[in-house]
């Protein structure tokens, strides 16, 4: 005989260690299956759309910092590129091989913190995200000699960087490049062949190629699904035109190919910054721009390829000191369109894992 | 590099196909009716030569006189992008045709846009406030809100 059962409703979060900041979701069970989830934000809206129309171009690069508060040099790379796009204004060389390389260090970054806390959602509590803060402060520590801060950098600027790196930081990047490959193994080693690790993430959370462009997707979430899409090679800026490096992509799409995403482009960003190291020389690290910039009248759209996907900002200039429209292409708030259909048809223990996996950063989701 | 399609060309286009719907083009935007949207983005989809599959953003700017609809539209398989924008004229209820049934990845953005800037989405299958909480007064992004005294 049948056993009669009656679907629940429960809300999950907003305040959930696996939430990843405050992020809830109603969530409909069968027992312990799914049959609907949805997602409820906004506990971190700040309005980061509304507060850079007061402020001047130069300020609300400040603002950038704070939305993906993982990757505040990706935001500041996308929107300096968007507002140089907007007034013509051309960075020296050096400055831009210095953007590729923080970028990249930023992607190491993120994919470090994704892939803690993704380890810590399967339930390997704290130990594996310690090892992966380990690296990540060696790398904020390099963002310490250039800036002095460490989590909200705002390093770059309109036309270049704010100052040259110092002699020390060449000397700790290329410790840091010496050592780093041998801890990603020491990851691999620990993580990848991990038998809890297979079970709990092979063939779970799986996300087809058509659903992710459908979704507007993008990111190391898009790759993982076998799409080869990355701005880097498909609209290269900077330098990334000058370097050589593949692009990881996953075969099926579920939870293990986004951790192999992942950590495959780890290896990529080492490859792109030692080559940056060799290519790059002596000269200027910002070109002159008035302290007070006034782009002409006009729209344009700049756009990165960031550590959780495709960051974009589109800025409308009426010719004054502040933007008209300051808007955020959020790569977290999109990439959770495709959550629900991820998820149900799926259990609880699934989808905390699925979620880790999609890495999303509420403060880009809110902003 | 992806290539930014010329407005001419596009416009070109979309006036052999849906006859009307283009109403001024520059050299990389094109301006469409409103009431359009729907069809010219499923040609642009559809379309083999212009194959736009991926919907980069949606976008909305206040001018005061009209919303501004900006569509950011990209083809994987080109490697080019079009931009296609709207003037939606009024500000009691500017409404537009939804895009949630080509790209549901349109879905979020558009209710972002309904709840800062008031924009309503024809044909949206659950347009409600996405940051905000229900019932809160007013669209805080258009040029001309203010917030309340306290």
């Amino acid at each position: 005989m049948p056993i009669r059962t009656e679907p629940v409703t429960i809300n999950l979060g907003p305040q959930h260690p696996s939430t990843h900041g405050v992020f809830r979701m109603r969530i409909t069970f069968d027992g312990e299956m799914i049959l609907d989830v949805e997602p409820v934000f906004g506990y971190l809206h700040r309005g980061s759309e509304k507060l850079a129309e007061e402020r001047t171009y130069t300020q609300v690069i400040t603002l950038t910092d704070r939305l993906d508060y993982v990757s505040s040099m990706s935001n500041n790379l996308a929107y300096v590129l968007a507002v140089e796009k907007l007034s013509g204004i051309n960075p020296p060389e050096r400055a831009m091989y210095i953007r590729v390389i923080v970028a990249e260090l930023q992607r190491i970054v993120s994919h470090l913190v994704a892939t803690g806390f993704f380890l810590n959602d399967l339930g390997a509590l704290a130990t594996p995200l310690m090892y992966c803060f380990r690296e990540r402060e060696k790398i904020l520590d390099l963002f310490e000699m250039l800036c002095g801060a460490r989590i909200t950098l705002s390093y770059m600027r309109v036309g270049g960087v704010f100052q040259d790196a110092p002699p020390d930081f060449w000397h700790s990047l290329s410790d840091f490049l010496n050592y780093m490959p041998d801890y990603i193994d020491e990851y691999e080693r620990l993580i990848t062949g991990n038998e809890i690790m297979l079970i709990r993430t092979k063939g779970t959370g799986i996300l087809s190629a058509e659903t992710a462009i459908n979704s507007s997707i993008s990111g190391p979430v898009l790759r993982a699904s076998g799409v080869n899409w990355d701005l880097r090679k498909t609209d290269p800026y900077d330098v990334y035109d000058r370097v050589d490096f593949d692009v990881p992509q996953g075969t099926v799409g579920d939870n293990y190919d986004r951790y192999l995403t992942r950590v495959a482009e780890m290896r990529q960003s080492l490859r792109i910054i030692e080559q940056c190291v060799d290519q790059i020389e002596e000269g200027p690290v910002r070109t002159e721009v008035p302290a007070l910039l006034r782009p002409p009248v006009g729209d344009a759209y700049g756009h990165v390829e960031g550590p959780k996907g495709e960051l974009g900002f589109y800025i409308v200039s009426d010719g004054s000191i502040a933007p008209y429209r300051f808007k955020i292409r959020s790569p977290s708030l999109i990439n959770l369109s495709a959550l629900r259909g991820m998820m149900v048809g799926s259990n609880l223990a699934d989808m905390i894992v699925t979620f880790g996996s999609m890495d999303i950063n509420m403060g880009e989701v809110d902003r | 590099m992806t290539t930014v399609l010329a407005g001419d060309v596009i416009a070109l286009r979309l006036e052999d196909s849906i006859p009307g719907s283009v109403k001024e083009w520059n050299a990389s935007d094109v301006w469409i009716k409103p009431e359009s949207i729907l069809e010219v983005c499923s040609f642009l989809k559809e379309d083999t030569a212009l194959h736009c599959n991926y919907l980069i953003s949606v976008s909305a700017v206040d001018y005061i006189e009209y919303f501004e609809m900006v569509y950011h539209l990209v083809s994987m398989s080109h490697n080019h992008s079009v931009v296609l924008k709207s003037k939606c004229w009024g500000r009691e209820d500017p409404t537009v045709p939804s895009i949630t049934s080509l790209w549901q990845g349109a879905d979020f953005q558009e209710r972002e846009i309904y709840d800062l800037m008031g924009v309503k989405f024809s044909g949206h299958p659950n347009l409600k406030r996405i940051m905000l909480w229900e019932g809160f007064p007013g669209h805080p992004q258009r040029k001309d809100y203010l917030e309340p005294a306290r």
